[in-house]
Order: structure tokens, then C-alpha cells, then sequence
């Protein structure tokens, strides 16, 4: 959702259409455009139930390894909200992970690379990846369901390859295992809370005086105050309970920056407004004189780069790199996560942070079940039906929208 | 209003797709402040006129001028740099994106950090000056009616400051009071001294907001008509090739 900061009246008259309630909170909920505060809600029952059912839910403890458990899914899930804002799927994302962390493990464990350079060569066979899929997408018209989808098929055989006869690589680089276990001291973690609360401040604030000087119409004072107050509770509650534990994590900070990174570039750069563009009508944009293809095949780049990186800090936390490495749930999880926080499968409408939200929101209940004793066959069965039902409220939400006349 | 040069002019145009002459011989003038209409029957050859236009297709024969000089308009991106903008029947707007979003799609300004404010300040002045009425610039295009989806793909249009504007039935499929909102903008658009070219089938619409009338039947001119030394009786003896008077001016007799 775009920061829908407000209206400039242009020349209202009587004679106007239906005019639409601008704070209609309850409408707006109904058909989808507050779904950020949908999932929220959904995490809160998510908490209190497993928090009713074992005290340690909630523990700092626990919601610190909890959020460690969703980072490589959340990595993940980014590039996968792009791919979904074009209307497009990518179901090679988990094969891409565990081909890319393997890469990553064998150049530095068996052949002595640096760290960094192991990194980032892993960090390219992704990007490299997205490139070859998004050409072929694009270039034959191919759907990208199949083309992903061969993907999937192709890349783990590749992994087994680079893995060699042992199957394992275990992971003993200080670099590597560090990007999982690193922690900051109390003071660090309250120095970045402190510099993102007055970081959102300012920028909201300059915002708003910006465009009251421009003449346009801005928020109310009061609003934007209340909206700093609930980023600053949540930034400082967050830090609170993670230095509780163990202090502020760097796989924490690495989450966060990316979702920052492609918060900036969806919402405040023209690539990011093609994306949406694409999305929404891509023969529009194509008149519009938009690169439809170039815009398609970055983003399937950016989306197994992202799956890459995801793939390297799940390898980081197991310690190791094997053969069901990305396999399994993996790339389920990581296109669920968006889709329950409320990112749209027809394309053109969601946002980064959902990746970061349906992440801890699936997280939550893996890690819950975990704690309450219940098997992996229970967990998978109540995850499929949260999904169920999130998709079932995002079909619900654009019939409310078209009910209304909007498409 | 300067001068008698029409902004836009197109001499002894043709153009055929294989075996079907879509355009023959066809002169066509506009001039800076001034509203013509395009009207004919189905396959009469409008559509191929405003391609010609738009860059679309290119004409086989003819000449086209622009101010005066003659110029070739081999492509859409020719037109469009000429100062020719055109919109399509389908309007072509994103319904997910915003007022402001859709109207600086494609040109936004700052590519690494998008002016929103600007962006929305120049939207603003657009669509006032256009006397549009839009409540919140910050809407979903999707949430707007069919007129002011209409009105929208027109003020985007003029974002280039065009001297040309040529509009694909803006009327169709819209009611009454809708109508009236988008005819209301195209009277804009000539007091602000835009050349405008509407294709309509709607007659009434024609004789409200049009200054010339011109007729096309089986890709020739069948009339060119001052819209107010006309009648509507005239103007459909012309589209149909039936006898009322004059039956325009080459076209006569062909049935």
C-alpha cells in the first residue's frame, strides 16, 4: 500500500461522483487496503494463543530464537512480494537457496576462499539464476509458473553436483556461522532503536512540512504523532526483549535492512512505481513507455539474489549445507508468508513488509507447535489452513473492492 | 489562434491494407483552438485516420504537415515528440496506481527518489485548470467512475503540453451527467488553445462541443461541416450516403 498521505481537493463542485468517505476505516478494512493491520491482529491472537497454552511462548527467549527461525524465510519472502506485485510466481526460490548456499559452502570450506568472496560468488549464482529465468520468461513467453517450475526441478540436481559424494558440507568459517550468531550489546541495539525512531520521525515530519509549503493538503499533526508513538513502542518493545535474551541479533539487522532497502526502492523509485505499473496493466505501462520486459527480468533477478542470501543465513544458522538443503517446505513457507500478510497473487498490490510480517506470522505457529509437543504432520495441516484462509480473505477483499466498482 | 496555418494537416492521404482501401485520397485540417469531430459509420475509416495521426500505421500516399512543414511520422514516438497526444478508447491506466501515480507514468520525476510532492502539486494545477472533478488525487484509478477514468487519461495526455489532442470516443459507455464532466473538459482544452480531433458516434455530443464536423464514408471525405451552419439531419445523410440536400462533397453517388 502506498502511504496514502491524503487529497488535494481539485476543484470540487456539487456536481461530483460518489464521493468516497476518506476515513471509512471499517470499509477500507474489509476490502483489503489495511492489510498490514490484518496481520498484526492475526500475530496478536497467534501470541495469546500459544501464550495461554505455554508461558514460554512469549518469553524473551523464545521470541528471539523465533524471529532468528524467520530470517531466511523473510529474506526470501522479499524477492518473492516483487515477483508477486507483477502477477508472476517463482517457485524456483527454494532450489535457488540451497544451490547457492551450496556454492557458497563448497568455495569456502573445501576450497579455501575467503569468506566474503564465497559470499557474494554465491550471492551472483543467484543473481545470475534470476537473469537466465527471467530472460527465458520473457524472451519466449513461457509462463513464469513453468519456467520456475523447471527451475525447481533443475537446480537441486546442480546442488547434489556441487555437494560432491559427501551430501554435507559443514559450515566452521567464524564469518559465515557469525552472520546467525552474532549479537550486539544492550547499548548497540538501543542506539539503532533510537537512530530508526527519530530516523522515521524526521522523514515523516519533513514529509508532511514539505507539503504543507507546496500547498497540498497533509495529515493532521496529531495523526503522524500517534503513528511515531506506535513505530517507537514497537522498535523499543522489540529491542527490550531481544537484549532481554541475548541482545539485538545481526541476522535481525540484516532482515530489516533488505526490508528497508526494498521498502525505499518499491515505494519511492521509479523502478519500484513500474513494478506496481507492470502489475496492475502491463499493456498500459507498455504504452506508457515502460521496459515491461526489463522491468520482469530484474525483478526475477533481485528475486533469486534475495533467495540466495535467504539460503546462505538458513545454511548459517543449521551450520551446515546438505542435500534437503531449500528443499522441502522451504519455498512453500517463503511464497505463504507474503500471500497471509496480504500481498495480492493477481498482482499490483502489496508490500515488503509483508514478507517480514507473514514470515513471523508462520514462524509463530511452527515455533509454537513446536513448544506445545505437536508433530510435524499437525504443523504443516494448520499452516496449509492459514494460508487457506488468508487467500481466502484476499478473493473475499477483491470481490468487496469490485462490489464497490473498483477493480 | 494564430493565423489561418492549421496546426495539423493532412493532404491527399492513403493508405490500404492489402486489398482494402481503408483511406483514399483524404484531406484533413485542424487548427489550434478548435474542436473537430470525426464521425462515420463503422469501417468508414476513422480509426485508420487517427492511426495515421498517431503514428500508428503510416499512410502509402500523402503528405502530412505540422505547422506548416511537412513531416514524416514514422512511429507513436513521433507523434508524440511532434506534440501529438492521443487517447485510446481503452484509456490504458494502471487501476491499482493512484491519480498522480497514472498521470506521470513513464515520466516520473527523480529516478532514484521520486518527487511525490511535486508530482502531486503539478496534478493538482492540471486538473484544476481542466476544472476536473476529482476529490483525492491519492485514490486508486480503480475507485474512480468511467468519466473520470476519462478525464484522467486526457489530463495525462497533456502532461507534454501537446498542440494536439486527439480523443477515441471519450464519450462511449459513459451516462448522461458523465458525459457532460468529459465534454466539459474538452471545451478546456480548446479555450486553453489546444487543437482537439474527437471520433464520436454520438451526434448530440458532436453538435454541443465540436466547431467542424468532418465525415468519412468508405475512407473518403463525405462532408466537412461548420457545426453551427449544420444540421444533424445533414451530417447523418452524409455518414449513411443518403440523399438530404448536398450529400457532401466527392462522396455522392457511390450507392
Amino acid at each position: 500500500m502506498s502511504a496514502s498521505g491524503g487529497g488535494g481537493a481539485a476543484a470540487a463542485t456539487a456536481d461530483t461522483d460518489v464521493e468516497q468517505p476518506r476515513f471509512d476505516l471499517v470499509r477500507r478494512f474489509i476490502q483489503g487496503d489495511l492489510a498490514e493491520l490484518r496481520v498484526v491482529i492475526v500475530l496478536a491472537v497467534i501470541w495469546a494463543i500459544f501464550y495461554s497454552q505455554e508461558e514460554r511462548f512469549l518469553s524473551s527467549v523464545n521470541l528471539t530464537n523465533l524471529v532468528l527461525q524467520a530470517t531466511a524465510v523473510g529474506l526470501v519472502a522479499i524477492g518473492v512480494v516483487l515477483v508477486l506485485l507483477l502477477g508472476e510466481i517463482d517457485l524456483s526460490v527454494g532450489a535457488v537457496s540451497g544451490l547457492c548456499a551450496a556454492i557458497m559452502a563448497v568455495l569456502v570450506q573445501q576450497n579455501g576462499w575467503s569468506p566474503y568472496l564465497g559470499i557474494a560468488a554465491g550471492v551472483l549464482a543467484g543473481t545470475a539464476i534470476g537473469l537466465f529465468q527471467g530472460s527465458v520468461f520473457t524472451r519466449f513467453g513461457i509462463p513464469s509458473f513453468v519456467v520456475t517450475l523447471a527451475g525447481l526441478l533443475a537446480w537441486p540436481g546442480a546442488q547434489l553436483k556441487v555437494l560432491g559424494e559427501t551430501g554435507t558440507i559443514n559450515l566452521t568459517d567464524p564469518k559465515i556461522v557469525g552472520l546467525t550468531s552474532t549479537f550486539y550489546s544492550d547499548t548497540v541495539g538501543w542506539i539503532f532503536a533510537f537512530l530508526a525512531i527519530g530516523a522515521f520521525a524526521g522523514i515523516t515530519l519533513l514529509g508532511r512540512q514539505r507539503r504543507l509549503r507546496e500547498g497540498l493538503s497533509a495529515p493532521p499533526l496529531g495523526t503522524l504523532v500517534l503513528r511515531i508513538g506506535l513505530v517507537a513502542v514497537v522498535v523499543l518493545g522489540a529491542v527490550w526483549v531481544l537484549n532481554d535474551d541475548r541482545g539485538l541479533p545481526l541476522a535481525v539487522l540484516i532482515l530489516v535492512g533488505f526490508v528497508l532497502i526494498f521498502f525505499y526502492i518499491t515505494t519511492r523509485t521509479t523502478f519500484g512505481r513500474h513494478i506496481f505499473a507492470v502489475g496492475g496493466n502491463s499493456e498500459a505501462a507498455r504504452r506508457a513507455g515502460i521496459k515491461v520486459n526489463r522491468v520482469r527480468v530484474i525483478v526475477f533477478m533481485i528475486a533469486s539474489t534475495m533467495a540466495a542470501i535467504g539460503g546462505i543465513m538458513a545454511a548459517s544458522r543449521l551450520l551446515a549445507v546438505n542435500q534437503s538443503s531449500g528443499s522441502g517446505d522451504f519455498l512453500l513457507l517463503a511464497i505463504a508468508a507474503p500471500v497471509i500478510a496480504g500481498t495480492s497473487l493477481f498482482g499490483g498490490r502489496g508490500s515488503v513488509w509483508h514478507a517480514l510480517l507473514g514470515a513471523l506470522v508462520i514462524q509463530s505457529i511452527s515455533n509454537g507447535m513446536d513448544l506445545l509437543g505437536y508433530e510435524t504432520a499437525v504443523k504443516f495441516m494448520v499452516t496449509g489452513a492459514v494460508l487457506l484462509a488468508a487467500v481466502i480473505i484476499d478473493a473475499i477483499a477483491r470481490r468487496q473492492r469490485q462490489a464497490a466498482g473498483r477493480v | 489562434m494564430d493565423g489561418n496555418t492549421p496546426v495539423l494537416a493532412l493532404e491527399g492521404v492513403s493508405k490500404s491494407f492489402g486489398p482494402v482501401q481503408a483511406l483514399s485520397d483524404v484531406d484533413f485540417e485542424v487548427r489550434l483552438g478548435e474542436v473537430v469531430a470525426l464521425v462515420g459509420d463503422n469501417g468508414a475509416g476513422k480509426s485508420t485516420l487517427v492511426k495515421t495521426i498517431a503514428g500508428i500505421h503510416s499512410a502509402d500516399e500523402g503528405r502530412i504537415l505540422f505547422e506548416g512543414n511537412e513531416v514524416r511520422i514514422a512511429g507513436p514516438t513521433d507523434a508524440t515528440d511532434l506534440g501529438i497526444a492521443t487517447v485510446y478508447q481503452d484509456l490504458a491506466l494502471c487501476d491499482n496506481l493512484d491519480v498522480v501515480e497514472n498521470l506521470f507514468l513513464g515520466r516520473e520525476e527523480g529516478t532514484f527518489a521520486l518527487d511525490e510532492t511535486s508530482m502531486e502539486k503539478q496534478t493538482g494545477d492540471l486538473l484544476g485548470r481542466l476544472a476536473v472533478t476529482i476529490v483525492n488525487m491519492r485514490s486508486e484509478v480503480g475507485t474512480l467512475s468511467g468519466g473520470q477514468r476519462q478525464q484522467v487519461a486526457i489530463a495525462r495526455s497533456l502532461l507534454g503540453d501537446p498542440k494536439v489532442v486527439v480523443l477515441d470516443e471519450p464519450t462511449a459507455a459513459l451516462g448522461v451527467r458523465q458525459t457532460a464532466m468529459v465534454l466539459g473538459v474538452v471545451k478546456r482544452l480548446r479555450e486553453e488553445g489546444h487543437a482537439v480531433v474527437v471520433i464520436s458516434h454520438n451526434l448530440a455530443d458532436i453538435f454541443e462541443v465540436a466547431d467542424r464536423i468532418f465525415v468519412l464514408r468508405l475512407g473518403r471525405k463525405a462532408g466537412d461541416f461548420s457545426a453551427d451552419q449544420s444540421s444533424q439531419e445533414e451530417v447523418v445523410a452524409a455518414i449513411t450516403g443518403a440523399e438530404f440536400g448536398r450529400a457532401g462533397d466527392e462522396a455522392g453517388g457511390d450507392r
